[in-house]
């Protein structure tokens, strides 16, 4: 008894239709008219881009339609571009049954702090964004909206903080990110410019 | 059972029942960050009724250690040592995942002897891994020698590895290009002494743990996790696959040659009380080490005459074409992922670290439901975590 085990053969039989990104991306505009606004299927990481306002129904459909049926959300990364003055949350989805894989991307613009951009939340379509969710809005300031876990504050609803205290100020992912010199009375590290330093590498 | 019908079956007057009108009030128990069953700085704040928890909420962040940020401020080279630290258990495992991300994104590719010798130190640091997650779950639950019985397995892993990069937990060993270090020959030798001695030992764990009518009393049809819910929360590695589904990154989507071995993947399949309860992913654990002594067997016997370097030689400023990636290995958790956006340069733009830990660590509201006080390590230690790997 003791050591038996009962393996499965790797090599199971599965039903699977894997579709490229380019067919993927293809049936998302088709089926969700005007949701994307840009994309790109070549390359190590396809990834459609959806507007926010429509991402709900869009996030529904990926995740629904048998085709795609992209019911893992693997991972949410909060994107900072200070330049062109834009957050993104990338999404990045891949489907159990067809083993192919997608990234969305959603982006917003960038208002100054305290304002924050909004997001639709999807921890009702995917489980796992809730706490993926609760750290992009902790380390980057995107607030979703419809957060199953939010917190309102003076400057609107927002999901509640995961890996920082709940009384941090700030968004330490953000560029412009400033470290504190203190919090709660302990007294912080001296920001320092690295970027000034002789030997830092261009 | 509540508490009331206890009392009734037991109570020797049933006519009195002297606990009908006793109020009885929700209690907020904080299992804090310090606690021995807890695998690290873990908050569990739990809502209990009497002994029935009816909630627990985790809270992490504990051990933030802003890696991402820090991604941020270093060269590709720099940030290896901090990939050690996030998964401290199976640190090379998160060194081949840091990488193979950032071979993808530079688009280059290992010579094939690196490629197998970062197998077999993956697979050593899988069984080290799971050696301490079995033996901190019989810990836990109160059996305090197998704990020792897999240490003592894990030093000889331990030693192995000081013989290749000098260091017991945070290797740094395989690096961007191959491993720092070749194997020599002897050290494939000790290996394969190691393998012979480890073999009988699994089934020792067997006959001390996984069958001992305590632990199985105390771990089956417990914190059961459904199909649906494991793909909902994204769930992955050995506690994905105690729940009976069959998806293992290294057949799924191969790297570095994973498709040359010959492996079987172990899922649980509710022997024990349910599918996906908690003896389920212990026993996956088990299994998964004697699979992983299968690997190393025949990655060790075709590394000894293997030619070819251990590195690829890259430029002192290494710079990353523009371009971003996401890179996902199956580590010893389950599928640890690395987001990597690159605007050209020595320094990467944006550096994310999806710990499969942080992911599966988020069921546990749904798993402790309507479970003993008691319940609650069984369940935790059964996802096992590794704090290190949750918060960054």
């Amino acid at each position: 008894m003791a050591g038996q085990a009962i393996h499965i053969r790797s090599r199971s039989v599965y039903t699977s239709k894997p579709m490229n990104a380019s067919e993927m991306i293809g049936l998302i505009e088709t089926a969700c008219a005007g949701a994307v606004v840009a994309k790109q299927a070549d390359g190590l990481h396809p990834w459609v881009s959806v507007k926010p306002e429509r991402w709900r129904e869009v996030a529904t459909f990926v995740r629904d339609d048998a085709r795609l049926k992209l019911d893992m959300l693997r991972s949410i990364t909060g994107l900072d571009y200070p330049d062109k003055k834009q957050l993104a949350a990338a999404y990045d989805l891949i489907s159990f049954d067809h083993r192919h894989e997608l990234c969305i991307k959603v982006f917003v613009d960038r208002p100054a702090l305290p304002a924050r951009p909004v997001i639709a939340s999807v921890a009702e379509v995917w489980r796992a964004a809730d706490w993926h969710e609760r750290e992009t809005y902790d380390l980057l300031g995107i607030a979703f909206e419809g957060h199953p876990d939010s917190v309102t504050d003076q400057d609107g609803t927002h999901p509640r903080r995961i890996l920082l205290p709940d009384d941090w100020t700030g968004h330490p992912l953000r560029k412009d990110y400033v470290f504190p010199r203190e919090y709660g009375g302990i007294p912080g590290s001296v920001e320092i410019d690295w970027a000034q330093k002789p030997d830092y590498p261009k | 059972m509540t508490m009331t019908t206890i009392t009734r079956n037991f109570l020797t007057t049933p006519e009195v029942d002297v606990e009908a009108d006793v109020q009885t009030e929700e209690m907020l128990v904080n299992m804090g960050p310090q606690h021995p069953s807890t695998h690290g700085v873990l908050r569990l704040v739990l809502r209990t009724d009497g002994e029935m928890v009816l909630e627990a909420v985790p809270h992490i962040g504990y051990l933030h250690r802003c890696a991402e940020k820090i991604g941020e401020n270093l060269a590709y080279f720099q940030y290896v040592p901090y990939t050690d630290r996030m998964d401290y258990l199976a640190g090379m495992n998160n060194n081949v995942g840091w990488a193979l991300a950032v071979e993808k994104l530079a688009k280059f590719e290992v010579p094939r002897r690196a490629a197998y010798i970062r197998v077999v130190i993956c697979e050593l640091n899988r069984i080290a891994s799971h050696l301490v997650s079995m033996g901190a779950y019989g810990l836990d639950l109160g059996a305090f020698t197998p704990f020792l019985y897999a240490f003592r397995e894990r030093e000889f892993i331990l030693d192995l590895f000081e013989a290749a990069c000098g260091a017991r937990l945070t290797y740094s060993y395989a690096t961007i290009g191959g491993v720092t270090h070749d194997l020599s020959r002897e050290w494939i030798d000790k290996c394969g002494e190691f393998l012979d001695y480890f073999a009988p030992k699994i089934d020792e764990y067997d006959n001390l743990l996984s069958f001992n009518h305590i632990f199985v009393k105390r771990t089956a049809d417990l914190g059961i996790l459904t199909k649906q819910a494991a793909l909902d929360y994204c769930i992955t590695g050995p506690m994905l696959r105690g729940s009976g589904i069959n998806w293992d990154l290294r057949k799924v989507k191969p790297y570095s040659c994973y498709e040359e071995f010959e492996f079987d993947v172990p899922v649980g399949d509710g022997r024990m009380g349910a599918v996906g309860d908690c003896w389920d992913r212990y026993y996956v654990r088990i299994q998964e080490m004697r699979q992983s002594a299968k690997i190393l067997r025949q990655a060790l016997g075709r590394l000894k005459d293997m030619p070819g370097s251990h590195r690829v030689a890259t430029p002192r400023n290494f710079k990353v074409p523009a371009g971003e990636v996401y890179m996902e290995t199956e580590g010893a958790r389950g599928q640890l992922g690395f987001y990597i956006e690159s605007q050209g340069g020595v320094i990467p733009y944006r550096v994310k670290a999806r710990g499969p830990s942080f992911c599966n660590l988020a069921v546990t509201n749904d798993l402790c439901r309507e479970c003993l006080l008691a319940d609650v390590p069984a369940i935790v230690g059964s996802i096992d975590v590794v704090m290190g790997e949750v918060d960054r």
